[in-house]
């Protein structure tokens, strides 16, 4: 599904990503882990196309194409979804507008039938139930307002609406209660079939008690330094990340010149 | 009295006398006698010019205006059939199912007008004997022409127009159009619409303005309105700016409010080559309030200037601005906007804001944000943007697999929302919305 090969990227001249390598089979729920900076978000900004991310060198293949060449838009509609850590507030558009306007440009790459305003509000009022956010949300201005946990539920309904073969979601259970976490994890593996595949980047290992991964990586200074099963994530969470940093970059663990 | 004429004055002093020696001397005496002291007003001033170190008109040269020298329609209206051709037209501008009273290059229409039976609602010049004591008491009290040119100008000429009276605790069942409609079959004709409306106390009423006109020819159109909210009215006012390419629209509006009235006015450009729009509301009573909203959409080389002049008078008054317009091609706009708090209006609440979408490179915005504040227990704030798409937004929408061409449309539309999404009546909202829509497809 997702074949990444040394893959490095800048961001205003600044290296982040400094050769990823990762493969992601359909069905497989991979998590990414790491240290805040270490560019978790950079890798899915790269993924979904984000202007201002210069990819400097390696490669992305997504289901066969070479994902870095495409738009963003083109990305969406071959199936890819961007769960975003920080979802944006779009001022005067309203969410069901917005989801409707993403639906019927993937359903019209994809050869199915686009809907109009009253299909679609059929279409998007069964979303909202199985994802279990307040109806009255979809008439508000996308995510405007919207409390923390508000917006990361919302980005979970637009990937109910859009049914992408291939999400990451990055940080979809930071700032979330206990209930809302269960809620929203549960609406995750409702979502998930044996075509698609998942990329999931969190902090904790509490989401993957729900959200069981196939593989967990830890990423550190833009590289993924060890991967493992899903008891890495027990034994981060223990543990940190201190020998890790030391492992990424060997610079650390020399002493600071006098 | 010797006045020395401005000489951009004299042709329109020429049309002044000419009319006076035929038609208009049938006028109640007190109308001729305000209509010369404006003509000596304008013939002293001549149009405003940028350049004598006028602050008001700082941003907008109306040196055009002043070099073209318009025309002043004959008093002859055109004829029926003439009238007849055009209702498709005024069709078009509005919504079936409202009042309204039709004006066709200053002339009143009646065929093509519909009234509500409950208000008095006219031509005001069939209404000058039978209203007199009213409209003397209000007609040009309110708009001061000696210091201003275009006000002068429209007043000297001042003959036909709207007239509203509702009567204390009566409301409007719809909407009110008034439709000013310039027909510039011959080139450079000067339209001077006029709106007098007098909301009784307790009463309630929308007033939707439109000004229209054709493309490709110059004219001007100069508008006045005059709107008095007595005690405890309420009065929504739209004003739909919609000129030809080559139009030059000037238009003053003056509230004035009574106690505990509230005046809540949105004013839309679209059109128009050089538009100035001069609101003025005078909360002259206490708690009284105004909301002022507006948009202004230009493109090419469309100039569109607004001035917002709120006086509180009194205490416990409260004003909101919110203007907000979207400029692309090598348009410029100009936003205005003066608070003044007068001594002893304490416990004022006043809040202006000017927010720009800049479109092009090209596409410029003045923003001059003015307080005059003489009380101590005043609450105003104020807060001007302006910037281009924000990227963000536009990447987390083709994130959605929406192209970038559709995400900018919806941004950019939904820039305009926020004002559209005050707009309380849904026939109004749903005009307004079509309007826009049309007009982003043209930035
Ligand atoms: N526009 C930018 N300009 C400069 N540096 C940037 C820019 N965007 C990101 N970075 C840097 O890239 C690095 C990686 O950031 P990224 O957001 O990918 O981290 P992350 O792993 O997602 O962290 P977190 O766990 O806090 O979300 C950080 O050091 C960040 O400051
Ligand atoms: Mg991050």
């Amino acid at each position: 599904m997702l074949e990444i090969r040394n893959l490095h990227a800048s961001v205003n001249d600044t290296p982040i990503l400094r050769g990823i390598n990762l493969t992601i089979q359909p069905g497989e729920v991979h998590a990414v882990m790491g240290p805040n900076g270490s560019g978790k978000s950079t890798l899915a900004f790269v993924l979904a196309g984000r202007p201002g991310y210069e990819v400097t060198s390696g490669s992305a293949l997504y289901q066969g194409q070479d994902l870095l060449e495409m738009m963003p838009e083109d990305r969406a509609r071959a199936g890819l979804f961007l769960s975003f850590q920080h979802p944006v507030e779009v001022p005067g558009v309203r969410l069901d507008q917005f989801l409707r306007a993403g639906f019927n440009a993937v359903s019209k790459s994809r050869g199915l039938e686009e809907l109009d305003p009253l299909k679609f509000d059929r279409l998007l009022r069964r979303r909202v139930k199985t994802v279990n956010v307040d109806p009255q949300m979809t008439r508000r201005s996308v995510n405007e307002g919207f409390s923390g946990g508000e917006k990361k539920r919302n980005e979970v309904l637009q990937m109910a609406v859009l049914e992408p073969a291939l999400a990451i979601l990055d940080e979809p259970d930071s700032g979330l209660d206990v209930d809302a976490l269960r809620s929203v994890a549960q609406s995750i593996n409702d979502l998930r079939t044996p075509e698609n595949a998942l990329l999931l980047v969190t902090h904790y290992q509490r989401i993957l008690n729900y959200v069981v991964p196939d593989r967990v990586h830890v990423l550190v200074n833009g590289r993924i330094v060890k991967s493992g099963g899903k008891d890495l994530a027990l034994d981060i969470e223990a543990n940190g990340y201190d020998g890790y940093e030391e492992a990424a970059n060997p610079t650390l663990a020399q002493p600071a010149s006098p | 009295m010797t006045t020395i004429a401005a000489p951009e004055a004299i042709p329109y002093l020429r049309s002044f006398e000419s009319l006076e020696q035929n038609g208009y001397g049938q006028h109640p005496d007190w109308l001729q006698a305000l209509r010369r002291d404006a003509m000596d007003a304008f013939t002293a001033l001549g149009f405003p010019t940028a350049r004598r170190g006028n602050e008001e008109w700082k941003y907008t040269d109306v040196g055009p205006i002043a070099r073209a020298s318009f025309r002043i329609p004959t008093q002859s209206c055109h004829s029926e059939s003439i009238e007849e051709s055009l209702a498709d037209r005024v069709d078009s501008l509005t919504d079936p199912n409202w009042h309204r009273l039709v004006f066709i290059d200053g002339c009143f229409t009646p065929h093509l007008s519909s009234l509500p039976n409950i208000a008095t609602v006219s031509n005001l010049a069939d209404s000058l004997d039978s209203h007199t004591p009213l409209i003397r008491q209000h007609l040009a009290r309110h708009t001061p022409y000696a210091s201003h040119a275009f006000t002068a100008l429209n007043t000297a000429f001042l003959h036909q127009g709207s007239f509203l009276h509702l009567p204390p605790e009566t409301s409007l069942d719809r909407p009110l159009h008034l439709i000013y409609l310039t027909t510039a079959a011959e080139t450079h004709t000067l339209s001077q619409p006029r709106t007098l409306a007098v909301i009784g106390r307790g009463s309630k009423a929308t007033i939707v303005e439109t000004y229209a006109g054709p493309d490709d020819t110059p004219y001007l159109s100069n508008a006045i309105s005059e709107l008095i909210i007595k005690e405890n009215a309420s009065l929504d006012y739209y004003r739909l700016q919609q000129h030809g390419d080559e139009g030059y629209h000037v238009g003053t509006t003056q509230a004035v409010l009574g106690d505990g009235a509230h005046f809540s006015s949105t004013t839309l450009d679209l059109g128009g080559a050089l538009v100035r729009n001069n609101l003025n509301a005078l909360l002259d009573a206490p708690e009284s309030s105004c909301t002022l909203n507006g948009l202004y959409l230009a493109g090419e080389t469309q100039k569109i200037d607004n001035q917002v002049i709120i006086d509180h008078a009194k205490p416990h008054t409260n004003s909101r601005e919110l203007y907000k317009g979207i400029l692309g091609g090598r348009a410029r706009a100009a936003f205005h906007g003066s608070i003044t708090v007068r001594k002893n209006a304490q416990k004022v609440d006043a809040k202006q804001e000017d927010k720009n979408l800049l479109l092009s490179d090209k596409a410029q915005v003045n923003v001059k944000p003015a307080f005059w504040i003489y009380a101590d227990d005043v609450k105003c704030g104020h807060g001007a943007a302006s910037g281009q798409i924000d990227e963000n937004s536009l990447f987390y929408l083709r994130s959605r697999g929406i192209d970038h061409e559709q995400a900018h449309r919806l941004l950019v539309r939904g820039f305009a929302n926020e004002i559209i999404e005050t707009v309380g009546c849904p026939s109004v909202k749903s005009l307004i919305n079509n309007l826009v829509k049309t007009k982003l497809t043209e930035l």
